[in-house]
Protein backbone atom coordinates (compact mmCIF):
# COMPACT_ATOMS: atom_id res chain seq x y z
CA UNK A 1 0.00 0.00 0.00
CA UNK A 2 1.27 3.42 -1.19
CA UNK A 3 -1.00 5.33 1.28
CA UNK A 4 -0.13 5.70 5.10
CA UNK A 5 -2.52 3.62 7.71
CA UNK A 6 -3.72 7.12 9.03
CA UNK A 7 -5.02 7.76 5.42
CA UNK A 8 -6.67 4.66 4.86
CA UNK A 9 -10.02 3.61 4.77
CA UNK A 10 -11.83 0.87 6.47
CA UNK A 11 -12.03 -0.63 2.98
CA UNK A 12 -8.13 0.00 2.59
CA UNK A 13 -7.70 -1.84 5.54
CA UNK A 14 -9.87 -4.65 5.57
CA UNK A 15 -8.01 -5.50 1.92
CA UNK A 16 -4.83 -5.64 3.44
CA UNK A 17 -6.12 -7.65 6.61
CA UNK A 18 -7.22 -10.37 4.06
CA UNK A 19 -4.23 -10.20 1.50
CA UNK A 20 -2.00 -10.91 4.14
CA UNK A 21 -4.03 -13.64 5.56
CA UNK A 22 -4.33 -14.48 1.94
CA UNK A 23 -0.50 -14.37 0.77
CA UNK A 24 0.54 -16.36 3.59
CA UNK A 25 -1.18 -19.49 2.17
CA UNK A 26 -0.16 -18.74 -1.74
CA UNK A 27 3.32 -18.82 -0.63
CA UNK A 28 3.43 -21.90 1.68
CA UNK A 29 1.30 -23.18 -0.66
CA UNK A 30 3.87 -22.77 -3.37
CA UNK A 31 6.51 -24.09 -0.94
CA UNK A 32 5.07 -27.14 -0.50
CA UNK A 33 4.23 -27.45 -4.53
CA UNK A 34 8.06 -28.16 -4.84
CA UNK A 35 8.04 -30.71 -2.68
CA UNK A 36 6.14 -32.54 -5.47
CA UNK A 37 8.40 -36.19 -6.46
CA UNK A 38 11.13 -35.49 -3.44
CA UNK A 39 9.26 -36.52 -0.74
CA UNK A 40 10.85 -39.10 1.53
CA UNK A 41 8.21 -41.69 1.06
CA UNK A 42 4.92 -42.27 -0.76
CA UNK A 43 2.46 -41.59 1.30
CA UNK A 44 4.00 -38.19 2.66
CA UNK A 45 4.28 -37.15 -0.71
CA UNK A 46 0.13 -37.71 -0.72
CA UNK A 47 0.15 -36.01 2.64
CA UNK A 48 2.23 -32.91 1.51
CA UNK A 49 0.26 -32.47 -1.10
CA UNK A 50 -2.87 -32.51 0.89
CA UNK A 51 -1.56 -29.50 2.66
CA UNK A 52 -0.43 -27.89 -0.31
CA UNK A 53 -4.08 -27.99 -1.90
CA UNK A 54 -5.83 -27.14 1.69
CA UNK A 55 -3.48 -23.61 1.54
CA UNK A 56 -4.36 -23.22 -2.23
CA UNK A 57 -7.79 -23.54 -1.67
CA UNK A 58 -7.71 -21.00 1.55
CA UNK A 59 -5.78 -18.52 -0.75
CA UNK A 60 -8.07 -18.70 -3.54
CA UNK A 61 -11.04 -17.95 -1.09
CA UNK A 62 -9.05 -15.17 0.84
CA UNK A 63 -7.86 -13.71 -2.82
CA UNK A 64 -10.50 -13.65 -4.15
CA UNK A 65 -12.35 -11.62 -0.88
CA UNK A 66 -9.73 -9.22 -1.10
CA UNK A 67 -10.54 -8.37 -4.72
CA UNK A 68 -13.98 -7.77 -3.77
CA UNK A 69 -13.29 -5.91 -1.14
CA UNK A 70 -10.94 -3.55 -2.68
CA UNK A 71 -13.52 -3.03 -6.14
CA UNK A 72 -10.74 -1.91 -8.32
CA UNK A 73 -11.26 -5.19 -10.25
CA UNK A 74 -8.29 -7.38 -9.75
CA UNK A 75 -9.62 -10.76 -8.84
CA UNK A 76 -7.24 -14.03 -7.01
CA UNK A 77 -5.41 -13.96 -9.85
CA UNK A 78 -4.33 -10.35 -10.77
CA UNK A 79 -3.44 -10.29 -6.99
CA UNK A 80 -1.12 -13.66 -6.86
CA UNK A 81 0.50 -13.27 -10.20
CA UNK A 82 0.93 -9.35 -11.01
CA UNK A 83 2.01 -7.97 -7.67
CA UNK A 84 6.25 -8.42 -7.25
CA UNK A 85 7.68 -9.01 -3.74
CA UNK A 86 7.36 -5.46 -1.88
CA UNK A 87 3.38 -5.79 -2.11
CA UNK A 88 3.38 -9.62 -0.86
CA UNK A 89 2.46 -9.63 2.70
CA UNK A 90 3.08 -13.56 3.50
CA UNK A 91 4.91 -13.82 7.14
CA UNK A 92 8.67 -14.82 6.10
CA UNK A 93 8.68 -17.63 7.71
CA UNK A 94 6.50 -19.09 4.95
CA UNK A 95 8.60 -18.32 1.91
CA UNK A 96 12.28 -19.88 3.16
CA UNK A 97 13.41 -22.28 1.23
CA UNK A 98 12.24 -26.03 2.09
CA UNK A 99 15.64 -27.33 2.97
CA UNK A 100 15.35 -30.90 4.27
CA UNK A 101 11.84 -32.57 5.29
CA UNK A 102 13.07 -31.55 9.35
CA UNK A 103 13.30 -27.89 8.35
CA UNK A 104 9.85 -28.03 6.19
CA UNK A 105 8.32 -29.54 9.08
CA UNK A 106 9.56 -27.10 11.39
CA UNK A 107 8.34 -24.18 9.31
CA UNK A 108 5.35 -26.29 8.95
CA UNK A 109 5.16 -26.90 12.79
CA UNK A 110 5.30 -23.26 13.67
CA UNK A 111 2.68 -21.75 11.01
CA UNK A 112 0.63 -24.77 11.25
CA UNK A 113 -0.02 -23.78 15.30
CA UNK A 114 -0.39 -20.04 14.66
CA UNK A 115 -2.50 -20.36 11.55
CA UNK A 116 -4.73 -23.00 14.43
CA UNK A 117 -4.98 -20.28 16.81
CA UNK A 118 -5.82 -17.04 14.66
CA UNK A 119 -8.44 -18.88 12.62
CA UNK A 120 -10.06 -19.79 16.05
CA UNK A 121 -10.43 -16.27 17.17
CA UNK A 122 -11.45 -15.27 13.48
CA UNK A 123 -13.95 -17.81 13.10
CA UNK A 124 -16.01 -15.30 15.38
CA UNK A 125 -14.99 -12.04 13.28
CA UNK A 126 -17.60 -9.40 13.11
CA UNK A 127 -16.40 -9.89 8.95
CA UNK A 128 -19.43 -12.71 8.13
CA UNK A 129 -17.00 -13.47 5.27
CA UNK A 130 -14.15 -13.79 7.07
CA UNK A 131 -15.22 -15.85 10.02
CA UNK A 132 -17.11 -17.80 7.47
CA UNK A 133 -13.54 -19.11 6.05
CA UNK A 134 -11.76 -19.53 9.38
CA UNK A 135 -14.45 -21.85 10.27
CA UNK A 136 -14.06 -23.35 6.95
CA UNK A 137 -10.59 -24.11 7.11
CA UNK A 138 -9.98 -24.84 10.96
CA UNK A 139 -10.99 -28.15 10.08
CA UNK A 140 -8.24 -28.75 8.07
CA UNK A 141 -5.64 -26.96 10.14
CA UNK A 142 -6.37 -28.95 12.68
CA UNK A 143 -5.45 -32.16 10.65
CA UNK A 144 -1.94 -29.87 9.63
CA UNK A 145 -1.20 -29.56 13.39
CA UNK A 146 -1.45 -32.84 13.63
CA UNK A 147 0.45 -33.84 11.10
CA UNK A 148 3.42 -31.71 11.79
CA UNK A 149 3.95 -32.25 14.90
CA UNK A 150 3.74 -36.02 14.30
CA UNK A 151 6.74 -35.54 12.38
CA UNK A 152 8.61 -33.29 14.59
CA UNK A 153 8.09 -35.81 17.28
CA UNK A 154 9.11 -38.41 15.12
CA UNK A 155 12.30 -36.49 13.86
CA UNK A 156 12.84 -35.70 17.01
CA UNK A 157 12.62 -38.58 18.95
CA UNK A 158 14.00 -40.86 16.17
CA UNK A 159 17.32 -41.50 15.20
CA UNK A 160 20.98 -39.63 16.31
CA UNK A 161 20.56 -37.74 12.43
CA UNK A 162 17.23 -36.77 12.65
CA UNK A 163 17.10 -35.68 16.31
CA UNK A 164 20.66 -33.52 14.85
CA UNK A 165 18.40 -32.43 11.38
CA UNK A 166 15.50 -31.44 13.62
CA UNK A 167 17.01 -29.40 16.10
CA UNK A 168 19.09 -27.64 13.76
CA UNK A 169 15.89 -26.96 11.17
CA UNK A 170 13.82 -25.24 14.72
CA UNK A 171 16.43 -23.37 15.60
CA UNK A 172 17.48 -21.91 11.97
CA UNK A 173 13.56 -20.60 11.75
CA UNK A 174 13.17 -19.98 15.16
CA UNK A 175 13.91 -15.81 14.43
CA UNK A 176 11.43 -15.81 11.78
CA UNK A 177 8.80 -16.41 14.62
CA UNK A 178 8.56 -13.35 16.20
CA UNK A 179 6.91 -11.39 13.78
CA UNK A 180 3.81 -13.25 13.18
CA UNK A 181 2.84 -11.26 16.57
CA UNK A 182 3.52 -7.80 15.31
CA UNK A 183 0.18 -5.59 15.80
CA UNK A 184 0.27 -2.78 12.95
CA UNK A 185 -1.99 -0.02 12.70
CA UNK A 186 -3.56 -1.80 10.39
CA UNK A 187 -4.12 -4.66 13.07
CA UNK A 188 -4.91 -2.50 15.96
CA UNK A 189 -7.66 -0.87 13.78
CA UNK A 190 -9.02 -4.50 12.40
CA UNK A 191 -8.99 -5.53 16.25
CA UNK A 192 -11.24 -2.51 17.23
CA UNK A 193 -13.86 -2.98 15.12
CA UNK A 194 -13.99 -6.98 16.01
CA UNK A 195 -12.63 -7.88 12.57
CA UNK A 196 -9.46 -8.87 13.47
CA UNK A 197 -7.52 -11.25 15.77
CA UNK A 198 -5.52 -10.04 19.12
CA UNK A 199 -2.04 -11.41 17.72
CA UNK A 200 -0.16 -10.25 20.69
CA UNK A 201 -2.88 -12.25 23.11
CA UNK A 202 -2.52 -15.27 21.10
CA UNK A 203 1.08 -15.52 21.47
CA UNK A 204 1.76 -17.58 24.82
CA UNK A 205 -0.46 -20.17 23.69
CA UNK A 206 1.46 -20.52 20.43
CA UNK A 207 4.38 -20.47 22.97
CA UNK A 208 3.05 -23.41 24.31
CA UNK A 209 1.59 -25.80 22.04
CA UNK A 210 5.33 -25.59 19.91
CA UNK A 211 7.46 -25.81 23.41
CA UNK A 212 4.60 -28.98 23.97
CA UNK A 213 5.36 -30.76 20.30
CA UNK A 214 9.48 -29.65 20.89
CA UNK A 215 9.45 -31.52 24.62
CA UNK A 216 7.76 -34.31 23.93
CA UNK A 217 10.19 -34.32 20.65
CA UNK A 218 13.34 -34.42 23.19
CA UNK A 219 14.09 -31.49 21.55
CA UNK A 220 15.25 -27.80 23.15
CA UNK A 221 13.38 -24.82 22.99
CA UNK A 222 15.73 -22.63 21.32
CA UNK A 223 16.36 -19.11 22.62
CA UNK A 224 15.94 -15.69 20.50
CA UNK A 225 19.41 -15.03 19.61
CA UNK A 226 18.30 -12.98 16.39
CA UNK A 227 15.03 -11.86 15.14
CA UNK A 228 13.85 -9.96 11.73
CA UNK A 229 10.42 -9.11 10.42
CA UNK A 230 8.99 -6.56 8.35
CA UNK A 231 6.59 -8.73 5.72
CA UNK A 232 3.67 -6.17 6.68
CA UNK A 233 5.46 -3.03 5.27
CA UNK A 234 6.91 -5.36 1.92
CA UNK A 235 10.38 -6.00 3.24
CA UNK A 236 11.34 -9.88 2.59
CA UNK A 237 14.27 -11.90 2.68
CA UNK A 238 16.06 -12.58 -1.13
CA UNK A 239 14.29 -15.80 -1.53
CA UNK A 240 10.61 -14.03 -2.12
CA UNK A 241 11.47 -12.55 -5.80
CA UNK A 242 12.40 -16.07 -6.74
CA UNK A 243 9.64 -17.74 -5.74
CA UNK A 244 7.45 -14.95 -7.78
CA UNK A 245 9.51 -15.61 -10.50
CA UNK A 246 8.92 -19.12 -10.91
CA UNK A 247 5.50 -18.67 -10.20
CA UNK A 248 4.42 -15.73 -12.10
CA UNK A 249 6.43 -16.33 -14.94
CA UNK A 250 3.43 -17.44 -17.58
CA UNK A 251 0.71 -14.84 -16.73
CA UNK A 252 3.63 -12.39 -17.31
CA UNK A 253 5.05 -13.07 -20.17
CA UNK A 254 1.49 -13.78 -21.77
CA UNK A 255 0.03 -10.87 -19.65
CA UNK A 256 -2.93 -11.45 -22.76
CA UNK A 257 -3.67 -14.76 -22.36
CA UNK A 258 -6.75 -16.35 -20.35
CA UNK A 259 -5.58 -19.83 -18.90
CA UNK B 1 3.21 -91.92 -5.17
CA UNK B 2 1.70 -88.62 -7.22
CA UNK B 3 3.24 -87.62 -9.83
CA UNK B 4 4.51 -83.73 -9.38
CA UNK B 5 4.00 -83.13 -12.76
CA UNK B 6 0.36 -84.46 -13.30
CA UNK B 7 -0.41 -82.62 -10.27
CA UNK B 8 0.91 -79.36 -12.02
CA UNK B 9 -0.92 -79.81 -14.80
CA UNK B 10 -3.65 -80.48 -13.04
CA UNK B 11 -3.40 -77.26 -11.50
CA UNK B 12 -2.75 -75.55 -14.55
CA UNK B 13 -5.76 -77.42 -15.75
CA UNK B 14 -7.84 -76.17 -13.19
CA UNK B 15 -6.76 -72.45 -12.85
CA UNK B 16 -7.56 -72.09 -16.83
CA UNK B 17 -11.04 -73.48 -16.55
CA UNK B 18 -11.34 -70.57 -13.51
CA UNK B 19 -9.93 -68.78 -15.83
CA UNK B 20 -12.27 -69.14 -18.84
CA UNK B 21 -15.20 -69.29 -16.59
CA UNK B 22 -14.73 -65.59 -15.79
CA UNK B 23 -14.25 -66.74 -12.00
CA UNK B 24 -11.49 -64.19 -10.41
CA UNK B 25 -8.42 -65.23 -9.17
CA UNK B 26 -7.33 -64.17 -5.69
CA UNK B 27 -4.01 -63.61 -4.60
CA UNK B 28 -4.71 -66.96 -2.13
CA UNK B 29 -5.51 -69.11 -5.38
CA UNK B 30 -3.04 -71.15 -6.52
CA UNK B 31 -1.34 -70.30 -10.00
CA UNK B 32 0.98 -70.91 -12.41
CA UNK B 33 4.36 -69.12 -11.71
CA UNK B 34 4.39 -67.61 -15.17
CA UNK B 35 0.84 -65.77 -13.99
CA UNK B 36 2.20 -64.08 -10.93
CA UNK B 37 5.44 -63.25 -12.56
CA UNK B 38 4.02 -61.31 -15.11
CA UNK B 39 1.08 -59.76 -12.98
CA UNK B 40 4.25 -58.48 -11.12
CA UNK B 41 6.24 -57.41 -13.93
CA UNK B 42 3.28 -55.90 -15.26
CA UNK B 43 1.51 -54.43 -11.97
CA UNK B 44 4.88 -52.99 -11.10
CA UNK B 45 5.59 -51.44 -13.88
CA UNK B 46 1.93 -49.88 -13.70
CA UNK B 47 2.77 -48.47 -10.29
CA UNK B 48 5.82 -47.41 -11.23
CA UNK B 49 4.53 -45.16 -14.37
CA UNK B 50 2.13 -43.54 -11.55
CA UNK B 51 5.12 -42.75 -10.03
CA UNK B 52 7.01 -41.52 -12.54
CA UNK B 53 4.19 -39.98 -14.46
CA UNK B 54 4.22 -37.07 -11.18
CA UNK B 55 7.42 -36.19 -12.55
CA UNK B 56 6.42 -34.46 -15.75
CA UNK B 57 3.51 -32.84 -14.57
CA UNK B 58 5.15 -31.81 -11.42
CA UNK B 59 7.61 -30.15 -13.67
CA UNK B 60 4.59 -26.92 -13.90
CA UNK B 61 3.16 -27.08 -10.46
CA UNK B 62 5.15 -24.65 -9.41
CA UNK B 63 4.89 -22.37 -12.57
CA UNK B 64 1.04 -23.48 -13.03
CA UNK B 65 -0.70 -19.91 -14.39
CA UNK B 66 -3.57 -19.49 -12.11
CA UNK B 67 -4.26 -20.54 -8.63
CA UNK B 68 -7.35 -22.32 -10.03
CA UNK B 69 -5.10 -24.62 -12.89
CA UNK B 70 -2.16 -25.50 -9.64
CA UNK B 71 -5.13 -26.67 -7.25
CA UNK B 72 -6.40 -28.54 -9.88
CA UNK B 73 -3.37 -30.34 -11.19
CA UNK B 74 -1.70 -30.35 -7.57
CA UNK B 75 -5.52 -32.53 -7.40
CA UNK B 76 -4.18 -34.78 -9.89
CA UNK B 77 -0.66 -35.49 -9.13
CA UNK B 78 -1.75 -36.53 -5.84
CA UNK B 79 -4.55 -38.72 -7.62
CA UNK B 80 -1.35 -40.17 -9.50
CA UNK B 81 0.32 -40.69 -6.48
CA UNK B 82 -3.08 -42.60 -4.57
CA UNK B 83 -2.73 -44.87 -7.91
CA UNK B 84 0.66 -46.10 -7.40
CA UNK B 85 0.10 -46.70 -3.89
CA UNK B 86 -3.07 -49.01 -4.71
CA UNK B 87 -1.15 -50.65 -7.43
CA UNK B 88 1.91 -51.42 -5.23
CA UNK B 89 -0.41 -52.83 -2.65
CA UNK B 90 -2.13 -55.08 -4.84
CA UNK B 91 1.18 -55.72 -6.33
CA UNK B 92 2.09 -56.57 -2.70
CA UNK B 93 -0.87 -59.53 -2.66
CA UNK B 94 1.58 -61.77 -5.05
CA UNK B 95 4.44 -61.94 -2.68
CA UNK B 96 6.78 -58.93 -3.58
CA UNK B 97 7.49 -56.12 -0.79
CA UNK B 98 7.58 -52.55 -1.78
CA UNK B 99 10.65 -52.37 -1.16
CA UNK B 100 11.73 -54.56 -3.81
CA UNK B 101 9.53 -53.28 -6.59
CA UNK B 102 11.78 -49.72 -5.89
CA UNK B 103 14.93 -51.75 -5.95
CA UNK B 104 13.95 -52.64 -9.22
CA UNK B 105 12.77 -49.16 -10.69
CA UNK B 106 16.48 -47.48 -9.62
CA UNK B 107 18.02 -50.84 -10.97
CA UNK B 108 16.62 -50.14 -14.44
CA UNK B 109 15.26 -54.14 -14.13
CA UNK B 110 11.90 -53.27 -13.69
CA UNK B 111 10.78 -50.30 -16.76
CA UNK B 112 7.92 -47.25 -16.29
CA UNK B 113 5.91 -46.04 -19.51
CA UNK B 114 8.66 -44.56 -21.66
CA UNK B 115 6.05 -41.61 -22.56
CA UNK B 116 7.60 -39.80 -19.42
CA UNK B 117 10.82 -39.87 -20.90
CA UNK B 118 9.30 -36.63 -22.89
CA UNK B 119 9.91 -32.90 -21.78
CA UNK B 120 6.54 -31.13 -20.54
CA UNK B 121 8.20 -27.94 -22.79
CA UNK B 122 4.87 -25.54 -22.42
CA UNK B 123 1.91 -25.17 -20.46
CA UNK B 124 0.05 -26.75 -23.29
CA UNK B 125 1.42 -30.26 -22.27
CA UNK B 126 -0.04 -30.24 -19.17
CA UNK B 127 -3.25 -30.14 -21.39
CA UNK B 128 -1.92 -32.85 -23.60
CA UNK B 129 -1.01 -35.30 -21.09
CA UNK B 130 -4.58 -35.43 -19.49
CA UNK B 131 -5.92 -35.63 -22.65
CA UNK B 132 -3.80 -37.86 -25.10
CA UNK B 133 -2.00 -39.73 -22.45
CA UNK B 134 -4.56 -40.36 -19.49
CA UNK B 135 -6.51 -41.13 -22.57
CA UNK B 136 -4.30 -43.83 -23.73
CA UNK B 137 -3.88 -44.96 -20.37
CA UNK B 138 -7.64 -45.26 -19.61
CA UNK B 139 -8.57 -46.64 -22.99
CA UNK B 140 -5.51 -49.45 -22.07
CA UNK B 141 -7.19 -50.03 -18.20
CA UNK B 142 -10.90 -50.27 -19.15
CA UNK B 143 -9.70 -53.32 -20.37
CA UNK B 144 -8.00 -54.43 -17.31
CA UNK B 145 -11.00 -53.64 -15.58
CA UNK B 146 -12.29 -57.22 -16.22
CA UNK B 147 -8.53 -58.25 -15.82
CA UNK B 148 -8.46 -62.12 -14.17
CA UNK B 149 -6.32 -60.85 -11.28
CA UNK B 150 -8.68 -59.70 -8.76
CA UNK B 151 -6.86 -57.11 -7.13
CA UNK B 152 -5.67 -55.43 -10.16
CA UNK B 153 -9.29 -55.57 -11.54
CA UNK B 154 -10.51 -53.86 -8.97
CA UNK B 155 -7.93 -50.73 -8.41
CA UNK B 156 -8.17 -50.33 -12.18
CA UNK B 157 -11.60 -49.51 -11.47
CA UNK B 158 -11.37 -46.92 -9.04
CA UNK B 159 -8.43 -45.35 -11.09
CA UNK B 160 -10.07 -45.45 -14.16
CA UNK B 161 -13.10 -43.10 -12.40
CA UNK B 162 -10.65 -40.80 -11.55
CA UNK B 163 -8.51 -40.97 -14.74
CA UNK B 164 -11.31 -40.36 -16.81
CA UNK B 165 -12.13 -37.18 -14.93
CA UNK B 166 -8.06 -36.12 -15.52
CA UNK B 167 -8.81 -36.60 -19.01
CA UNK B 168 -11.56 -34.17 -19.09
CA UNK B 169 -10.23 -31.58 -17.50
CA UNK B 170 -6.57 -32.29 -20.19
CA UNK B 171 -9.56 -31.77 -22.64
CA UNK B 172 -10.19 -28.89 -21.15
CA UNK B 173 -7.36 -27.34 -20.55
CA UNK B 174 -6.35 -28.01 -24.84
CA UNK B 175 -9.98 -26.40 -25.25
CA UNK B 176 -9.20 -22.64 -23.35
CA UNK B 177 -5.17 -22.58 -25.18
CA UNK B 178 -6.92 -23.89 -28.39
CA UNK B 179 -9.21 -20.62 -28.26
CA UNK B 180 -6.61 -18.57 -26.92
CA UNK B 181 -4.16 -15.88 -27.97
CA UNK B 182 -2.50 -16.78 -31.34
CA UNK B 183 0.68 -18.00 -28.90
CA UNK B 184 -1.70 -20.23 -26.88
CA UNK B 185 -3.06 -21.74 -29.90
CA UNK B 186 0.95 -22.14 -31.11
CA UNK B 187 1.61 -24.14 -27.75
CA UNK B 188 -1.29 -26.34 -28.10
CA UNK B 189 -1.07 -27.45 -31.56
CA UNK B 190 2.91 -27.52 -30.29
CA UNK B 191 2.26 -30.00 -27.61
CA UNK B 192 -0.11 -32.20 -29.68
CA UNK B 193 2.64 -32.45 -32.54
CA UNK B 194 5.17 -33.88 -29.97
CA UNK B 195 2.70 -36.14 -27.64
CA UNK B 196 0.35 -37.74 -30.34
CA UNK B 197 2.57 -40.33 -31.57
CA UNK B 198 4.35 -41.24 -28.47
CA UNK B 199 0.36 -41.93 -26.80
CA UNK B 200 0.00 -44.28 -29.81
CA UNK B 201 3.26 -45.98 -28.80
CA UNK B 202 1.80 -46.11 -25.18
CA UNK B 203 -0.25 -49.47 -26.69
CA UNK B 204 2.98 -51.08 -27.01
CA UNK B 205 4.35 -52.89 -30.68
CA UNK B 206 1.75 -54.00 -33.33
CA UNK B 207 0.16 -57.47 -32.25
CA UNK B 208 2.07 -59.32 -34.91
CA UNK B 209 5.42 -58.27 -32.93
CA UNK B 210 4.06 -58.43 -29.54
CA UNK B 211 6.18 -61.06 -26.74
CA UNK B 212 3.59 -61.75 -24.73
CA UNK B 213 0.28 -61.25 -26.09
CA UNK B 214 -1.04 -64.63 -26.39
CA UNK B 215 -0.54 -66.34 -23.28
CA UNK B 216 -1.98 -62.95 -21.55
CA UNK B 217 -5.15 -62.77 -23.35
CA UNK B 218 -5.30 -66.92 -22.52
CA UNK B 219 -5.09 -65.99 -18.95
CA UNK B 220 -7.10 -62.78 -19.47
CA UNK B 221 -5.20 -60.61 -17.52
CA UNK B 222 -5.04 -59.07 -21.26
CA UNK B 223 -8.41 -58.64 -23.10
CA UNK B 224 -8.26 -56.24 -25.85
CA UNK B 225 -4.58 -56.97 -28.78
CA UNK B 226 -2.29 -53.88 -28.36
CA UNK B 227 -3.24 -52.77 -32.37
CA UNK B 228 -7.38 -53.05 -30.98
CA UNK B 229 -7.08 -50.88 -28.25
CA UNK B 230 -4.55 -48.09 -30.66
CA UNK B 231 -7.42 -47.98 -32.94
CA UNK B 232 -10.05 -47.14 -30.40
CA UNK B 233 -8.15 -44.44 -28.93
CA UNK B 234 -7.27 -43.15 -32.42
CA UNK B 235 -11.01 -43.02 -32.96
CA UNK B 236 -12.24 -41.35 -30.18
CA UNK B 237 -9.36 -39.10 -30.43
CA UNK B 238 -9.53 -37.32 -33.97
CA UNK B 239 -12.75 -36.09 -34.02
CA UNK B 240 -11.69 -34.50 -30.26
CA UNK B 241 -8.54 -33.11 -32.06
CA UNK B 242 -10.83 -31.68 -34.84
CA UNK B 243 -13.03 -29.88 -32.40
CA UNK B 244 -10.19 -27.77 -30.82
CA UNK B 245 -9.39 -26.87 -34.38
CA UNK B 246 -5.75 -28.39 -33.97
CA UNK B 247 -4.07 -30.61 -36.94
CA UNK B 248 -2.82 -34.21 -35.60
CA UNK B 249 0.59 -34.56 -37.42
CA UNK B 250 -0.04 -37.48 -39.45
CA UNK B 251 -0.27 -36.76 -43.30
CA UNK B 252 -2.10 -40.62 -43.98
CA UNK B 253 -4.48 -39.88 -41.36
CA UNK B 254 -8.43 -40.16 -43.25
CA UNK B 255 -11.49 -41.45 -42.68
CA UNK B 256 -12.22 -45.10 -43.97
CA UNK B 257 -15.87 -45.48 -44.74
CA UNK B 258 -15.07 -49.16 -45.36
CA UNK B 259 -13.84 -50.19 -41.96
CA UNK B 260 -15.85 -46.88 -40.41
CA UNK B 261 -12.82 -46.17 -38.72
CA UNK B 262 -9.68 -43.76 -39.43
CA UNK B 263 -6.32 -45.05 -41.62
CA UNK B 264 -3.00 -43.74 -40.53
CA UNK B 265 0.44 -43.68 -40.86
CA UNK B 266 3.16 -45.51 -39.23
CA UNK B 267 4.81 -45.45 -35.94
CA UNK B 268 8.30 -44.41 -35.63
CA UNK B 269 9.36 -47.76 -34.15
CA UNK B 270 13.23 -46.77 -34.23
CA UNK B 271 12.25 -43.73 -31.71
CA UNK B 272 10.28 -46.02 -29.62
CA UNK B 273 12.93 -48.27 -28.90
CA UNK B 274 15.26 -45.69 -29.05
CA UNK B 275 13.77 -43.99 -25.97
CA UNK B 276 12.81 -47.40 -24.55
CA UNK B 277 16.35 -48.26 -24.24
CA UNK B 278 17.39 -44.55 -22.73
CA UNK B 279 17.70 -42.53 -25.32
CA UNK B 280 14.79 -40.11 -24.19
CA UNK B 281 15.26 -36.50 -23.12
CA UNK B 282 14.46 -36.85 -19.37
CA UNK B 283 15.10 -40.79 -18.66
CA UNK B 284 18.23 -40.08 -16.40
CA UNK B 285 16.04 -37.30 -15.28
CA UNK B 286 13.42 -39.25 -14.52
CA UNK B 287 14.89 -42.35 -12.63
CA UNK B 288 17.63 -39.74 -11.08
CA UNK B 289 14.65 -38.18 -9.28
CA UNK B 290 12.71 -41.11 -7.77
CA UNK B 291 16.54 -42.17 -6.94
CA UNK B 292 16.94 -39.08 -5.18
CA UNK B 293 13.55 -38.75 -3.43
CA UNK B 294 14.15 -42.60 -1.94
CA UNK B 295 17.84 -42.21 -0.73
CA UNK B 296 17.78 -38.79 0.23
CA UNK B 297 14.55 -39.83 2.21
CA UNK B 298 16.37 -42.64 4.09
CA UNK B 299 16.57 -40.58 7.12
CA UNK B 300 13.65 -39.76 7.40
CA UNK B 301 12.18 -42.95 7.02
CA UNK B 302 14.79 -44.75 9.69
CA UNK B 303 13.82 -42.08 11.77
CA UNK B 304 10.00 -42.88 11.75
CA UNK B 305 10.89 -46.47 12.53
CA UNK B 306 12.57 -45.81 15.36
CA UNK B 307 10.63 -43.87 17.01
CA UNK B 308 7.72 -46.42 16.43
CA UNK B 309 10.29 -49.19 17.84
CA UNK B 310 11.26 -47.00 20.58
CA UNK B 311 6.97 -45.88 21.48
CA UNK B 312 6.05 -49.89 21.30
CA UNK B 313 9.00 -50.14 23.79
CA UNK B 314 7.46 -47.36 26.11
CA UNK B 315 4.39 -48.92 25.77
CA UNK B 316 5.09 -52.56 26.72
CA UNK B 317 6.84 -50.82 29.92
CA UNK B 318 4.00 -49.13 30.62
CA UNK B 319 1.74 -51.92 30.17
CA UNK B 320 4.30 -54.28 32.11
CA UNK B 321 4.11 -51.63 34.78
CA UNK B 322 0.63 -51.99 35.48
Amino acid sequence: MSVSVAEMTEQDQLFEYTVRLGDNCVILGQRLAEWCGKSPVLEEELALMNVGLDLLGQARMLLDYAGKVEGAGRDEDKLAFFRDAQAWRNLLLVEQPNGDFAKTMSRQLFFDCFQFLQYQKLSNSADTKLAEIATKSLKEITYHVRHSSDWVIRLGDGTEESHQRMQKAVDELWGYTPEMFDMDAVDEAMLKSGVGVDLKEIEPAWKKMVEGVLSEATLNFPELTWQVRGSKEGKHTEHLGYLLAEMQFLPRAYPDANW
Amino acid sequence: MTNPDTDIAKLEDDFQKKVDAEIRIEPKDWMPEGYRKTLIRQMSQHAHSEIVGMLPEGNWLTRAPSLKRKAVLMAKIQDEGGHGLYLYSATETLGISRDEMYEQLHSGKAKYSSIFNYPTLNWADIGAIGWLVDGAAITNQIALCRCSYGPYARAMVKICKEESFHQRQGYEIMMTMARGTKEQREMAQDALNRWWWPSLMMFGPHDKNSNHSNQNMAWKIKRSSNDELRQRFIDATVPQAEYLGLTIPDDKLAWNEETQSYDWGEIDWDEFKNVVAGNGLCNRERLQARKDAHEGGKWVRDAALAYAQKKRKREALKTAAA
